[in-house]
C-alpha cells in the first residue's frame, strides 16, 4: 500500500507539473490532429476501403504523439536535474517507473480522447455507439505502449542521437501492440462486437502484463542522473 | 601458442570442413527438387542461417541478464558480439529468403508471419547495434543493451503470434511452405544446421576474444594517458 502511495505521489508530481506548465499535453494533441490531417490528404475521400485505412491512421498518430510525450517525460528531468531528487527519494527505483508510466499514461489517454472526438468529425463518422469498444481497445493497448515507451525513454534519455534512437529502438518492439489495436479499432468502427476479436484482446492483455513486468525489474538499471 | 589458440584453430578447421560438407552434399549429394529446381538448394543454407539467428538472439537475451545479475563485463561482450553475428545471419535469412521467394512465389517479398517475424528481429538488432555507437560510457551501454536484448528477445514470440493472426484474417495468397523431404534432403539439412552451428561458435569465439582485447587496449590507453 505504501508503496502505491509512492508511485501515485510521482504521478501526481507529474501531473501537477504539467498543469502548471500546459506544454506537453496541448503540443501532443495538436500534433496527433495534425497526423490525422495530413494522413487524410494521402487518400482519396470517399475511398471504398476507409474502414480498412483509418484505423491505421488513427493509431499512427497516437503513436507519433506517445512518442513525443515519452521523449519528453525524462528530458524534462535532466534538464531541471531533477532526477537525481527522484532518485536520491527513500523509494525503489521501480516506483519511479510505474509513476511516471502512470503520468505518462494520462497524457496519452488525454490526447486520444480528444483526438478520436476530432477523427469522428473529421472522417464522418458517428462515434458515440461505438464508445465503450473504442474505450476497452484504447485502455488495453495504450498501457503497453507507454509501459515500454517509458522504460525505453529512460534509456535513450541521455544518450547521443536520442531522437532518433527512440523511435527506431521504440517501433519494432511495439509491433505486436499495433497489429492488434489497428484489428480491434478496425472491427469497432465496423460496428462489430468484442467477442469477435477476444484473441487480439488477450494478446494486447499479454502484452500489457509482460512489459510493465520486465520495466519493473529493469528499470533501476536504465535510470541515470 | 596458448592452448586457447590452438582450440580456436582447430575449430576453425573443423568449421571449414563441416561447411564443406554440407556444400557437397547441398550441391551434389541431395537430387534435384523436382517442382522448384536449382532455387530449393537455397534452402539448406536459409533454414540453418535462420536458425544461427535464432540462437544468437537468445545468447544476447542470456548474456544481458547474466551481466544484469553478474555486472561482469564479459557478458556484455558475449551478448554483444553474438547480436552482431546474429544481424550479419539474419541479414542473409532476408536475402536468401527473398531469393527463393522471387523464384518460388515470384515476388521479392511477401507478409508471411516467418519473412515479417525475421524482419522486425532484424530491425530490433539493428537498433541495438546503433545505440552501442551512441553511448560511451561502458557501464551504462552495458546495462542498456542488456535491457533491449531483453526486450527484444521477449517480444519475438509475441511479433510472431500477432502477424500469424494478422495474416490469417486475410485472405492467404501463400499458404504454407510444407514440403515433404527426400530421406536425403532432411540429411543435407541436418549437416547444414550442425555445420553452420558450428560457424557461429567459432566466429563467437574469435568475437569475444576481439572484444576482450579491445577493452585491454582501451584500460592501456587510458594508463598511458594518465602518466604522460
Amino acid at each position: 500500500m505504501r508503496y502505491f502511495k509512492k508511485v501515485l505521489a510521482i504521478t501526481v508530481k507529474d501531473l501537477l507539473l504539467e498543469a502548471h506548465t500546459k506544454e506537453l499535453t496541448p503540443a501532443m494533441l495538436v500534433f496527433s490532429l495534425i497526423v490525422i490531417v495530413i494522413f487524410n490528404f494521402s487518400f482519396e475521400p470517399g475511398m471504398q476501403n476507409s474502414d480498412i485505412i483509418t484505423p491505421g491512421i488513427l493509431w499512427i498518430a497516437f503513436v507519433f504523439a506517445g512518442m513525443l510525450g515519452l521523449a519528453r517525460s525524462f528530458a524534462e528531468e535532466h534538464e531541471q536535474e531533477s532526477i537525481r531528487g527522484l532518485m536520491l527519494a527513500p523509494v525503489d527505483h521501480s516506483a519511479i517507473y510505474l509513476g511516471k508510466t502512470l503520468s505518462n499514461l494520462v497524457f496519452l489517454f488525454c490526447v486520444e480522447i480528444i483526438s478520436v472526438l476530432a477523427f469522428g468529425i473529421f472522417f464522418n463518422i458517428n462515434i458515440f455507439p461505438i464508445l465503450p469498444g473504442l474505450a476497452v481497445v484504447l485502455g488495453l493497448a495504450t498501457p503497453g505502449f507507454v509501459a515500454v515507451g517509458t522504460l525505453y525513454a529512460a534509456m535513450a534519455s541521455n544518450i547521443r542521437l536520442r531522437e532518433i534512437l527512440l523511435p527506431v529502438l521504440l517501433f519494432p518492439i511495439i509491433v505486436p501492440v499495433l497489429i492488434a489495436a489497428v484489428k480491434i479499432t478496425g472491427s469497432v468502427l465496423q460496428g462489430q462486437p468484442l467477442s469477435d476479436v477476444s484473441g487480439w484482446l488477450n494478446l494486447l492483455a499479454a502484452y500489457d502484463g509482460i512489459f510493465i513486468i520486465v520495466g519493473v525489474l529493469t528499470f533501476e538499471y536504465v535510470i541515470e542522473e | 601458442m596458448k592452448k586457447i589458440d590452438i582450440a580456436v584453430f582447430v575449430l576453425g578447421i573443423l568449421t571449414f570442413l563441416a561447411i564443406s560438407l554440407s556444400l557437397y552434399m547441398a550441391f551434389i549429394y541431395t537430387p534435384l527438387e523436382r517442382t522448384m529446381g536449382a532455387v530449393q538448394k537455397i534452402f539448406y543454407f536459409h533454414l540453418p542461417l535462420a536458425w544461427i539467428g535464432f540462437l544468437a538472439f537468445f545468447i544476447v537475451f542470456l548474456g544481458g541478464v547474466l551481466y544484469l545479475i553478474t555486472g561482469s563485463i564479459k557478458w556484455d561482450n558475449l551478448a554483444y558480439s553474438s547480436a552482431e553475428i546474429g544481424v550479419v545471419f539474419s541479414t542473409l535469412v532476408l536475402i536468401t529468403g527473398s531469393i527463393w521467394a522471387k523464384r518460388a512465389w515470384n515476388t521479392w517479398w511477401t507478409w508471411d508471419p516467418r519473412l515479417t517475424t525475421m524482419l522486425i528481429l532484424w530491425m530490433i538488432y539493428v537498433g541495438y547495434i546503433m545505440m552501442r555507437n551512441a553511448v560511451d560510457n561502458v557501464e551504462r551501454r552495458a546495462k542498456i543493451s542488456a535491457v533491449i536484448g531483453i526486450a527484444g528477445f521477449v517480444d519475438v514470440p509475441i511479433v510472431f503470434m500477432a502477424i500469424r493472426w494478422w495474416r490469417t484474417m486475410h485472405p492467404l495468397l501463400i499458404t504454407s511452405k510444407g514440403m515433404g523431404l527426400a530421406p536425403s534432403m532432411l540429411t543435407a539439412l541436418f549437416v547444414s544446421l550442425g555445420s553452420f552451428t558450428l560457424l557461429y561458435v567459432y566466429l563467437l569465439l574469435i568475437r569475444v576474444r576481439l572484444g576482450l582485447a579491445m577493452n585491454i587496449a582501451e584500460e592501456i590507453k587510458i594508463r598511458l594517458s594518465d602518466k604522460l
